[in-house]
């Protein structure tokens, strides 16, 4: 393959988001926001390409005679050297995942870029201030975000990594007149800083250990099931396997130095997808503006985590134990989020949550995978899952958008009754929901099924935990669509328009995101995207009664929320009366923000900043000031010898004539 | 003499002296200080292709442009000139800085003597990279720290008198130690019956100091160039200093003079006194180590612009400090890269500070807000230059650090798996925690300052950044981002310097 389309697909972003950044502001908001959007459709246009060469050309450098799919190079320039043997190098290249993240991206982002051209101006039409700003960050963070995906090294992808870090602080801050849309940003920075923290040490120990940050050859470990599979060199792989191997690797707190460095790159990954606990950025993170949700905040970005273990996957197979802590965390966080979910008021927060929630069951997914449990049908699973959440929770942020636009809040107390209004939003967000709710036939169905029929053959209890939660994502998933179109409208207030459905610029991505979500549960996910690279049957794994459990469990959510939101109705209240220590923690998201806020204020500012600021001012100025002033005091204290009275002078010179006598005296006896 | 490229670096601003005295008006002061420092840099880069030209022919000399000539034969005092990567990268930085920092003072106050001294602090600087005489050497470090009591006292704001008279009776105290350190090494530069010498590499070569006195001389040439390097607990000038300090005092100051100090402390203390530095380096990691988090936590609670950037770069030449005693190739070219980065965005963050502060009148982050509407400009240069201190890959902190933390861990494992201890280990994941603290002060000042409503009405009517001012600080982001996103030709540059003889001096 030419490395001409791949370095576009890079480069188009880079320089719209160069070009926007310095030329934006002599432009109109329009022009600016059309270069954007045509910019963003030539990657589009380019990625569709590059993957579907990948997937299905055929040509043997992608696929091989037994067909295997291959990892392929595209090109791989040095950077930054660092040793002889280590150096940073930029790259391209193209596996299952990274092809088909390639496509994720540039839609989600194609569609957030057109949408945006009728999000961001108010009902005269008028534009936004900083529109040329909103579109120069949003090409910086799709080549970030490209960039990342791409990567054919773990350092890249940490280089990366840190760019869509910070493009999504300068996204959540894009009102930064707003002081909680400023504290929001920072705290999105800072939280996911301090998961890099450790992502960056586990770097280091990695690549101490085997003397390469290269994806390929990181996790060429043979492994039983994985017999050499990305046709690495033997002698690399023999090698990076017997370092680990050996038994004078030092064991450091009970862990082998390899499941730490793993578990700090999970650290990693936790931060950027939200887990537990270091999850609380991203419900904040709602105060950028909703595009900007939909793209970051759903459906690329925070699933970064996900996508780095998915990488690093090999080697987390020779690692029990990491493993199992990420569907620990993972299982933990899909749950609490559900459970915050059901109670929450703002529509965006909702959904935050929920997304929260369901990148923990890619993690769980991920988690329980195993090449003997259904051939590693959960790897699969996670990024089915990761493909089809994108699209619908992209559709439900962007719908949600379009109520914010049209109502001016973010409460669905101020919405209800909508559906008559605003009935293209109506269905596309039904359909949303319906498939996140995991109803057949829209895709979150088949991409939920397969999660739980893998977690069905790690343990049981996982399977029925996972259940639950899907139970619940459907009851909250519904609450919240019954308490924005359904129950009684709200008065339109006199001078009023009652609200309306949006341009065709917002409409359009709703439809096209309804459609994929409707279509994309049929895509044959096993034949592309597997964990070995051989094409997978999934229907051979099927299993009917995982299915069928997991659609009444749905059922049943749906049903819960129909019974108590459908109409205006006591029962909601009465539960709330019923349970009131559940429901006021599920409400303040069991004070997750609060123990932050006493750590990083309490403990941090108030007690070792102040203090060693105090320690630096008082102690160790105060005693570089004290030499001053003990040499100025000793400096007086003599002074007074030099005083100009000679009769003093003669009691000196008496006192030193004698003193010196009686010496000499002395010294001759 | 005049054939040598290097002594043109001593030449011009010796001219640029001459011309600023014979000047009627302010105007042709800006135009000799604008001809002169645009010289210099053009000097270093016309340097900077001579070295690399030669260096592809393949000259492995230590040191390139060497000579020598004799200035007070009885004692061997020589002017001796030479550069390697690591020179050439300062002097490099020193032009850059000097040209942007006349620019930030355009409108200073009684030019003339302003300027005058000024240079002749850069003279001090230019002359004290080109030396490899130690006694020249320590000639020009004290030229370029004696016109920082002026320029800070007469030129300063705030307790400019305290400011000044402490930050040069610390360096001095520093200097002194130096001094002794310095005169050590003359009195054991050559083996017995051969004549003494204050040529470094002549004294390299020989190794002729005994090992006992390396164990004192070491650290007293240490402490003397890290008091200059803000290193703990000696570092105590530099925020009451710099809060005083005029923009581009503070400008060349944080960004080229504290590098005298790690730069001294790898050509001089390292390089001279191997064994001892292999020694004795754990004692001055736990300072640094200490200092590079410590200068970090008390950023995150100051409120004075100015106060925050000195203990930031605290914070950030300590980690200069720290990689250099890791004592291997990675970590020392990343502490010349932090060099080079942090002179530049430090030097970016003063002249923004210098020009916020020539507006609102306060440097009092609690008493502003809003910036960003105000001045647009010079609003997004302080996020540029905020997050090239945090690591933004892309700009010039990024590099800097991941070669240091690479170098560091390296260097650290070693140890521990050899069962030499975990103090480097533990003190690198110490150092790497900075990043996060770092990311809390920059962007707690970023949000304070520049974002969040308009904190005092009257600020509204301030102007943006005025065509000297937008010139100065695009250069210096031009600089940032071009290190950020080229660093390998930066690296390659400095690493010529560790030729197989500064490895077999160093025993790497």
């Amino acid at each position: 393959m030419e490395a001409t389309i791949p370095v576009l697909i890079l480069a188009i972003p880079l320089f719209m988001f160069v070009f926007l950044g310095l030329c934006g502001m002599k432009m109109t908001h329009k022009l600016a926001g059309i270069l954007g959007t045509l910019g963003m459709g030539t990657v589009l246009v380019l990625s569709y390409y590059t993957a579907f060469t990948y997937f299905f050309s055929g040509a043997p450098e992608f696929i091989n005679a037994a067909g295997e799919r291959l990892q392929y190079m595209v090109f791989d320039q040095t950077w930054l050297q660092f040793t002889d043997k280590l150096a940073i190098k930029l790259g391209f290249f193209l596996d299952p995942i990274s092809a088909m993240m390639l496509v994720v991206i540039t839609t989600i982002s194609f569609m957030v870029h057109l949408y945006s051209l009728g999000y961001m101006r108010d009902h005269h039409g008028v534009y936004e201030h900083g529109f040329q700003r909103f579109y120069a960050f949003l090409s910086l963070f799709s080549f970030s975000m490209l960039g990342l995906v791409v990567a054919p090294n773990i350092f890249q992808m940490y280089i990366f990594w840190e760019l869509v870090g910070a493009s999504s602080y300068l996204l959540i801050g894009f009102y930064y007149i707003k002081p909680s849309a400023v504290s929001a940003s920072k705290k999105a920075f800072i939280v996911t800083r301090f998961a890099d923290l450790g992502f960056l040490i586990g770097i280091l120990t990695l690549s101490y250990y085997t003397g390469t940050f290269n994806f390929t050859e990181l996790t060429s470990i043979p492994v039983e099931g994985l017999a050499n599979v990305y046709q690495v060199n033997e002698g690399t792989a023999q090698g990076i396997r017997s370092i680990f191997e050996n038994s004078a690797a030092p064991v450091f707190m009970g862990g082998s130095v390899l499941t730490w460095a793993l578990v700090l790159i999970f650290m990693g990954g936790m931060g950027k997808s939200a887990m537990m606990p270091l999850h609380i950025w991203l419900p904040d993170a709602m105060e950028g503006p909703t595009p900007v949700s939909a793209l970051i905040h759903a459906a690329t970005m925070v699933v970064a985590g996900v996508y780095l273990v998915a990488r690093l996957f090999p080697l987390y197979l020779m690692e029990e134990t990491s493993l199992i802590i990420i569907t620990v965390v993972g299982a933990l966080t899909a749950f609490y989020a559900a459970m915050v979910a059901c109670t929450q008021v703002d529509i965006k927060r909702v959904l935050a949550f929920s997304t929260i929630s369901q990148i923990a069951f890619m993690m769980v997914s991920l988690g329980v995978a195993r090449p003997e449990i259904h051939h590693g049908l959960g790897y699969m699973a996670s990024m089915f899952h990761l493909f089809t959440h994108a699209m619908f929770k992209a559709l439900l942020f962007l719908g949600a958008g379009a109520l914010i636009h049209a109502i001016g809040s973010n409460d669905y107390t101020a919405m209800h009754g909508l559906r008559k209004h605003m009935p293209i939003t109506h269905i596309t967000f039904l359909i949303g929901c319906l498939a996140i709710a995991g109803i057949i036939p829209f895709s979150g169905f088949f991409s939920k099924d397969e999660i739980l029929s893998s977690c069905m053959g790690y343990d049981w209890v996982a399977y029925i935990w996972m259940s639950l939660v899907a139970g619940m994502t459907a009851f909250y998933m519904f609450r919240l669509y019954y308490l924005i179109f359904w129950w009684k409208e709200h008065k339109v207030p006199e001078g009023h328009h009652a609200p309306h459905d949006q341009p065709w610029t917002m409409s359009l991505p709703l439809i096209i995101l309804a459609a994929i979500s409707c279509v994309a549960g049929f895509i044959p996910f096993g034949n592309l995207v597997t964990w070995d690279g051989h094409a997978y049957d999934f229907m051979e794994h099927f299993d009917w009664s995982v299915a069928t459990v997991s659609l009444i469990v749905a059922l049943l959510g749906i049903g819960l929320a129909t019974v108590m939101y459908r109409k205006e109705n006591s029962l909601p209240e009465k539960f709330r009366k019923a349970l009131p220590a559940l429901w006021t923690w599920s409400y303040h998201r069991f004070y997750w923000d609060e123990l932050y806020m006493f750590i990083t204020h309490k403990i941090i500012f108030n007690s070792v900043c102040r203090p060693l600021a105090w320690f630096d001012r008082h102690i160790i100025d105060g005693t570089m000031d004290s030499f001053a002033t003990i040499t100025n005091k000793a400096s007086d204290a003599i002074k007074p010898l030099q005083s100009g009275q000679i009769q003093m002078y003669v009691w000196y010179y008496l006192i030193g004539a004698l003193a010196l006598g009686g010496i000499t005296v002395l010294c001759l006896i | 003499m005049f054939s040598n490229i290097l002594i043109y670096f001593v030449v011009i601003p010796l001219l640029m002296l001459a011309g600023v005295g014979l000047c009627r008006n302010v105007r042709q002061i800006r135009a000799v200080a604008v001809v002169g420092s645009t010289a210099l840099i053009a000097l270093s880069v016309v340097l900077l292709l001579q070295y690399l030209d030669l260096r592809a022919a393949g000259e492995a000399a230590p040191m390139l442009f060497v000579d020598s000539w004799t200035w007070f034969a009885p004692l061997h005092i020589n002017l001796a000139v030479g550069v390697d990567g690591i020179s050439i990268a300062m002097l490099l930085l020193s032009s850059i800085i000097l040209f942007t920092g006349s620019f930030a003072s355009w409108t200073i106050a009684q030019p003339k003597e302003f300027f005058l001294w000024l240079i002749l602090l850069s003279t001090g600087v230019f002359g004290f990279f080109i030396s490899i005489d130690l006694f020249t050497m320590f000639m020009f470090y004290e030229v370029a720290l004696i016109p920082m009591y002026l320029l800070i006292g007469v030129w300063g704001s705030g307790r400019k008198n305290y400011s000044a008279m402490k930050l040069t009776l610390m360096l001095m105290g520093g200097s002194a130690f130096l001094m002794l350190g310095l005169i050590g090494i003359y009195y054991h530069s050559a083996p017995e019956g051969q004549p003494l010498t204050w040529n470094i590499l002549e004294i390299a070569s020989n190794a002729s100091i005994p090992h006992g006195w390396q164990q004192f001389l070491f650290p007293m040439t240490f402490v003397g160039f890290g008091v200059l390097g803000a290193m703990f607990p000696f570092h105590t000038w530099s925020p009451d200093g710099h809060a005083s300090a005029p923009t581009a005092v503070s400008m060349l100051h944080a960004g080229v003079l504290m590098k005298l100090g790690g730069y001294g402390c790898f050509r001089v203390a390292i390089y001279l006194m191997p064994q001892a530095a292999h020694e004795l380096a754990w004692i001055f990691l736990i300072l640094t180590g200490i200092s590079v988090v410590y200068g970090a936590f008390c950023a995150c609670v100051k409120t004075d612009l100015k106060y925050i950037n000195a203990y930031s770069s605290v914070s950030h030449c300590g980690l200069v400090l720290f990689a250099i005693l890791m004592l291997n190739t990675t970590a020392m070219t990343g502490a010349i890269m932090q060099m080079l980065s942090h002179g530049l965005m430090t030097a970016l963050f003063f002249a923004l500070i210098g020009m916020i502060y020539g507006r609102t009148h306060t440097r009092e982050i609690t008493e502003m807000g809003g910036m960003m509407q105000i001045m647009p400009y010079l609003s997004v240069c302080y996020v540029i230059a905020g997050m090239a201190s945090l690591g933004l890959p892309g700009l010039s902190g990024f590099v800097a650090e991941m070669t240091i933390f690479v170098g560091s861990f390296k260097a650290g494992m070693a140890d521990f798996l050899a069962g030499a201890g975990s103090l480097r280990i533990v003190f690198t994941i110490i150092a790497c925690c900075s990043i996060v603290i770092t990311a809390v002060y920059i962007l707690r000042v970023v949000g304070k300052l520049l974002f969040g409503p308009v904190y005092n009405d009257h600020h509204r009517e301030l102007t943006d950044a005025t065509w000297w001012e937008r010139l100065s600080t695009a250069a210096l982001i031009v600089c940032v981002a071009a290190i950020g996103c080229f660093p390998n030709f930066f690296v390659n540059l400095i690493k010529t310097t560790f030729s197989p003889e500064i490895f077999a001096v160093l025993g790497m």
